[in-house]
């Protein structure tokens, strides 16, 4: 009698590790997948590689060149992409957007997780409601705001109006909510810590991972950023992207020279995904649970 | 400091008078900073909201409902700007391009991305590496894809056409029609964003318990079965928040169709694939006619609210109704 409930038991395990079981076919449909997803990248690189005789091969090229300096200093010294300052001007602007974001970010989620003040809810939804403004369609008046300030081809024009965003401060608050106890809070309350102290030596530290991924998604929404940069700065004080667009503007015919500016302003996001890749991947997630 | 303030009271004595009146101001000092601190902390959110977002969308209708030049009077005309665009055949071409585009990338997306979540949530070796290469798309950047997918779609040398012609397809131009166009672009949006659609559906398909399944196997509900009859159903708010996301951006396409026509705001020589965040730009930055073109920014806003509302509806009877 018991024997039959221990094997029925026994196949019940069995049937559910089977359930969850990866099938080859499985593997072979995530590595295509997987391909499909790297191809475009690979192929950029390859062409970046080679020399522009490649460009009416039949087939075309599959092999990397030798040539990648060679158009990397080509695209250095095409005057009207201003490729150099571009990258900076990019990284200027990833960095402190990123860094800015975080600290009121966090300063914001943790008053919302964890101080009362009335009106509190309604603030908070009226946050999450902005995220689903497409602010990108008030970029007219938003030019109009930044000829008024004399900040039209600044680098201020593509920093400031994003130091701090809704999304930010919701991800902060939704991650502050349960990783930090009230009591902790209410310990240092009544050593008399002021709410600043409290914020920076007790919830600072405590938000650190949420701080992380937060500000490695804000870097790469800002070096990605392209139709507020075009519309705001000249063509000769560009972002990476906006860049990236005049060299294809230019020499469209160009191919080599143009897939080597891609793989240059593709490169420092592939660092921050391959150190970073694991962080960024819980982030996406966790946040869509919050959601 | 901490100290002083619960200290001061018991030393009391004659020196109490003294000492009370410094503690009371900090204890005064620790109520405001109590009261109004909170409000300081989230201000610069609202600050630069309302400076930088509200501010401007406002303004925006203010502007569209008025002749607004770059030089020139300001005549206010009312919604002249709006009734204009309704028989404006480039904004209606817009129109169509960005729904068609909208469609034929969003729909086969996120069936794409369901399945590749599901395959993700089976127990994988190596789960970590198999989550960053779906997700590799995403991090790259926009201008650099659209410049790379464009040669893949170049008529004489693209690889796009050396693969076709095997199939014994003949060059396509790419750029030439309105649906090559709009399949091109697709293909670009989808690339980038299907991994990770597919990792916001895993998270939602990891909360669902276990146990439903193991049930289900019992039964003898096959895998497919599974899917359709456990999976999507409890996956539906998941759903919703994607389809919601991916309308709010798919209807703001601007950067892709832009670099596919080489910069050309116009979209092609027959506007065959100008959207209408292009058509809005076109307005505003190469004809400085502000007025029209925040007309156009408020007629994509309506559009993608009242699609959102749309999309929220179909899907909550859809999910719901597979049970």
């Amino acid at each position: 009698m018991s024997n039959v409930v221990v094997r029925r038991a026994k196949r019940a395990a069995a049937g559910s590790a089977r359930l969850w079981e990866a099938s080859p076919l499985t593997y072979i449909m995530l590595i295509f997948t997987i391909a499909l997803s790297i191809f475009p990248l690979y192929w950029m690189f390859v062409v970046a590689t080679r020399t522009n005789d490649v460009v009416g091969a039949v087939p075309p090229p599959f092999i990397a060149g030798q040539h990648l300096g060679e158009n990397v200093t080509r695209v250095f010294e095409t005057e009207q992409a201003h490729f150099a300052r571009a990258l900076v001007n990019s990284a200027v602007a990833s960095a402190v957007v990123a860094l800015s974001t975080v600290f009121f970010c966090s300063l914001a989620g943790f008053a919302f997780a964890k101080l009362r003040f009335s009106g509190r809810n309604a603030l908070l939804l009226f946050v999450i409601a902005t995220m689903m403004v497409p602010v990108q369609m008030g970029i007219i008046p938003l030019y109009m705001v930044m000829v008024k300030l004399h900040w039209t081809g600044t680098l201020q024009a593509v920093i400031v109006p994003f130091l701090v965003t809704g999304f930010g401060v919701f991800m902060m608050r939704q991650y502050a909510a349960q990783a930090i106890p009230d009591e902790l809070i209410e310990a240092a309350r009544v050593d008399g810590a002021s709410t600043f102290r409290i914020f920076w030596n007790v919830v600072a530290p405590a938000l650190r991972p949420a701080a992380a991924v937060l500000a490695l998604f804000t870097f790469m929404q800002t070096w990605n950023e392209f139709i507020w940069p075009r519309a705001v700065l000249n063509p000769n004080n560009p972002t990476v992207q906006y860049s990236l667009a005049l060299l294809n503007n230019a020499y469209s015919n160009d191919y080599t020279l143009m897939f080597a500016g891609t793989v240059v302003a593709i490169v420092p996001l592939f660092i921050v995904f391959v150190i970073f890749g694991r962080q960024i991947i819980g982030g996406i997630m966790e946040g869509a649970l919050k959601a | 400091m901490g100290l002083d303030l619960r200290s001061a009271p018991t030393r009391a004595g004659g020196t109490g008078a003294r000492h009370a009146s410094p503690a009371r101001g900090r204890a005064r000092l620790a109520r405001l900073d109590i009261k109004f601190s909170p409000y300081l902390y989230i201000s610069p959110f609202y600050v630069l909201f309302l400076l930088f977002g509200l501010f401007p969308l406002g303004y925006t209708f203010w502007i569209s409902l008025h002749h607004w030049e770059i030089i020139g009077d300001h005549e206010f005309i009312g919604f002249t700007n709006y009734t204009r665009l309704l028989t404006d055949d480039q904004f209606w071409n817009s129109v169509e391009n960005t729904f068609a585009m909208f469609i034929i990338a969003t729909v086969p997306q996120l069936l794409l991305a369901l399945w590749l979540a599901n395959a993700l949530n089976r127990k994988l070796r190596f789960p970590t590496v198999f989550r960053m290469g779906v997700l590799l798309p995403l991090v790259t950047s926009v201008a650099a894809v659209a410049i790379v997918f464009t040669q893949i779609f170049g008529r004489d040398y693209g690889m796009a056409n050396w693969f076709l012609h095997f199939f014994g397809v003949n060059n396509i131009e790419w750029q030439a029609n309105k649906w090559s166009s709009w399949l091109a672009i697709s293909t670009m949006v989808d690339w980038r964003w299907t991994g990770y659609n597919a990792l916001i559906f895993l998270a939602g398909m990891q909360a669902i318990p276990r146990d439903l399944y193991e049930a289900a196997a019992i039964d003898g509900a096959s895998r497919t079965q599974q899917f359709w009859r456990i999976t999507v159903p409890m996956l539906r708010p998941t759903i919703i928040f994607v389809s919601i996301i991916s309308t709010i951006g798919g209807l703001q396409l601007f950067t892709e169709p832009l670099l596919f026509n080489s910069g050309h705001m116009e979209g092609g020589t027959l506007r065959q694939s100008q959207t209408v965040a292009m058509y809005m730009f076109e307005n505003a930055f190469n004809r400085f006619q502000y007025g029209y073109g925040s007309a156009v920014a408020w007629m994509l806003f309506l559009i993608i609210f009242v699609f959102s509302i749309i999309n929220f509806l179909i899907i909550r009877r859809l999910a719901g109704g597979i049970k």
